[in-house]
């Protein structure tokens, strides 16, 4: 079936993945709303949401429905083009990461084989670096066409944040590099799923800790949410919003969360495998369903450690933010990647 | 018209569009953002050229990082179409007139080259893009230049940080 020299079954496959994968990211993100307000209430003692439907269930729609509800209030000296365009950008940057992680290995549909991953790039590692470096215009485009002090200082101090991290999570991430030899996720994965070799975290773990620490700050996490620090800046980059623009900022962060989280247990943990258990003897389809359910797991583990920490630890200074990104983490993440280095040529045994 | 060449045809008409708006508009944050609109059609051209290395760099050091600091600056010094000094039109003019000249120089020189006569691009072919080869190419053939340019910019760092001590 080729039209104009492409092939269509594979465009719609494509696509049938993709509104699976988005509207799953968007329907997890849901629920981790719900999930962060539950473990705070756990971690400060008390019942936190439960009135709307068993257990509270139902408090992620009802508080969807209550963000569509509101008033949508666009001020009039914003630049109003921007104005909107900001929480869509966010949005679009933090989903567009979903495309080149691996989900699980293939399965098998009337003999044809469809794999669990969007695009297989020989790049994936970099798109992903780029998509996050875009997600900082979200912010600081909204921060400026709010034409607010306060918003505007919020989006400044979050993208340099943001510049200042990337720079130790990619120094970190080409360590890991070395040891794959290779910029695809899928091959990255694949490595580490071979028999006889163990995940990254084994070789990676000074690694995997910068790693997970610019993590944090790219997903304005506490202890580094400095750009919505409340105490100093009211509400940050996102206080002229209301209504489900607002809504979009707010889930763009957890959609991040979760994004992130599934990057990091492909990079350092083996992605879709199951410790112990050698896939290619089960049938492929359900070594597809048991892939999916661990890297599923692997990202909640990944989601509450990072509730954990919000709930437990208190936000930085500013100076401290940075001193900590530029004198700690640059410095931690080229030693690792020298000591890297020596230690794949010693091995190799030049 | 394959998908390619519609491709083609689209990507290099978002270039245009948006690196005439950058000229264009008004608001400097504005001109910024078609830049960066620019940027990703190019990005777009490298992978149909099969340059996806190329490609992503492209973004994540100039739409990513570099743009960035722009907007800082911009956004912190508060340009906007108000404030922005209107320049008389013999001004203009004289720009109009080096900007021609130049575009002549462009294109009588991309006339002229040998190597570009009576070649035709061929589209997502070349493997010359891909990493592994860049790679290869880099570190084999082009060392030399390679790690002059990167002492280079390890002055320009020290340089920056030295400026940065003083401020």
């Amino acid at each position: 079936m080729t039209l104009l020299a492409v092939d269509w079954l594979l465009i719609i496959e494509k696509l049938i993945l993709i509104a699976i994968i988005v509207f799953a990211s968007l329907g997890i993100a849901l629920y981790t709303t719900f999930a962060e307000r539950k473990v705070a209430a756990v971690l400060q003692d008390r019942p936190g949401p439960n009135r709307a439907g068993p257990f509270g269930l139902l408090q992620p729609f009802a508080d969807g429905l209550k963000l569509i509800m509101k008033e949508e209030i666009i001020p009039t000296s914003s630049n109003k083009a921007l104005f909107v365009l900001g929480p869509g950008l966010a949005m679009t940057a933090a989903l567009m990461t979903c495309s080149v992680i691996p989900w699980s290995s293939h399965i098998e549909i009337f003999d044809r084989k469809i794999d669990l991953q969007i695009a297989d790039i020989n790049i994936g590692i970099l798109y992903i670096f780029g998509v996050v470096s875009m997600g900082v215009y979200g912010m600081m485009i909204g921060g400026w066409a709010s034409n607010n002090k306060f918003s505007l200082m919020a989006a400044l101090r979050g993208a340099s944040q943001a510049i200042s991290y990337e720079l130790a999570m990619g120094l970190s991430l080409i360590a890991v590099l070395m040891l794959s030899g290779s910029l695809s996720l899928k091959t990255i994965v694949d490595g580490q799923m071979a028999a006889g070799s163990y995940w990254n975290i084994v070789y990676q773990p000074l690694g995997f800790i910068i790693f997970f620490v610019c993590a944090l700050a790219e997903c304005n996490r506490t202890p580094f949410d400095l750009p919505e620090a409340e105490n100093e800046l009211n509400f940050g980059y996102h206080q002229e919003y209301s209504s489900m623009k607002l809504g979009f900022y707010l889930f763009s962060e957890y959609i991040n969360m979760i994004m992130s989280s599934a990057v990091m247990a492909s990079l350092y943990f083996g992605g879709f495998d199951v410790p112990f258990l050698d896939e290619s003897t089960l049938a492929p389809n359900i070594a597809a369903i048991i892939g999916v359910a661990a890297l599923l797991t692997k990202i909640a583990i990944f989601i509450f450690v990072f509730m954990w920490i919000r709930w437990t630890v208190p936000r930085f200074r500013y100076d401290q933010l940075m001193n900590l990104g530029w004198k700690t983490m640059i410095p931690l993440a080229l030693f690792n990647m020298l000591v890297t280095g020596a230690l794949i040529l010693l091995k190799a045994g030049v | 018209m394959s998908i390619t060449q519609f491709l083609f045809y689209f990507l290099t008409v978002l270039a245009l569009f948006s690196a005439v708006m950058v000229v264009v508009s008004k608001n400097p944050v504005h001109s910024v953002l078609w830049l960066i609109a620019v940027f990703f059609a190019i990005s777009g051209h490298y992978i149909l050229l099969n340059a996806q290395f190329l490609a992503i760099v492209n973004l994540i050091v100039y739409a990513g990082a570099i743009m960035v600091l722009f907007l800082f600056v911009i956004m912190l010094m508060n340009l906007n179409a108000s404030t922005e000094p209107q320049k008389n039109n013999w001004l203009k003019l004289a720009g109009v007139i080096a900007g021609g000249c130049f575009l002549m120089v462009l294109v009588s020189l991309v006339k002229q080259a040998n190597e570009l006569n009576n070649i035709a691009v061929t589209m997502g072919t070349g493997e010359i893009g891909l990493i592994k080869n860049l790679g290869k190419a880099l570190f084999n053939d082009f060392v030399v230049p390679f790690e002059i340019s990167s002492v280079l910019f390890l002055s320009a760092m020290v340089g920056a940080v030295v400026i940065g001590k003083k401020a």
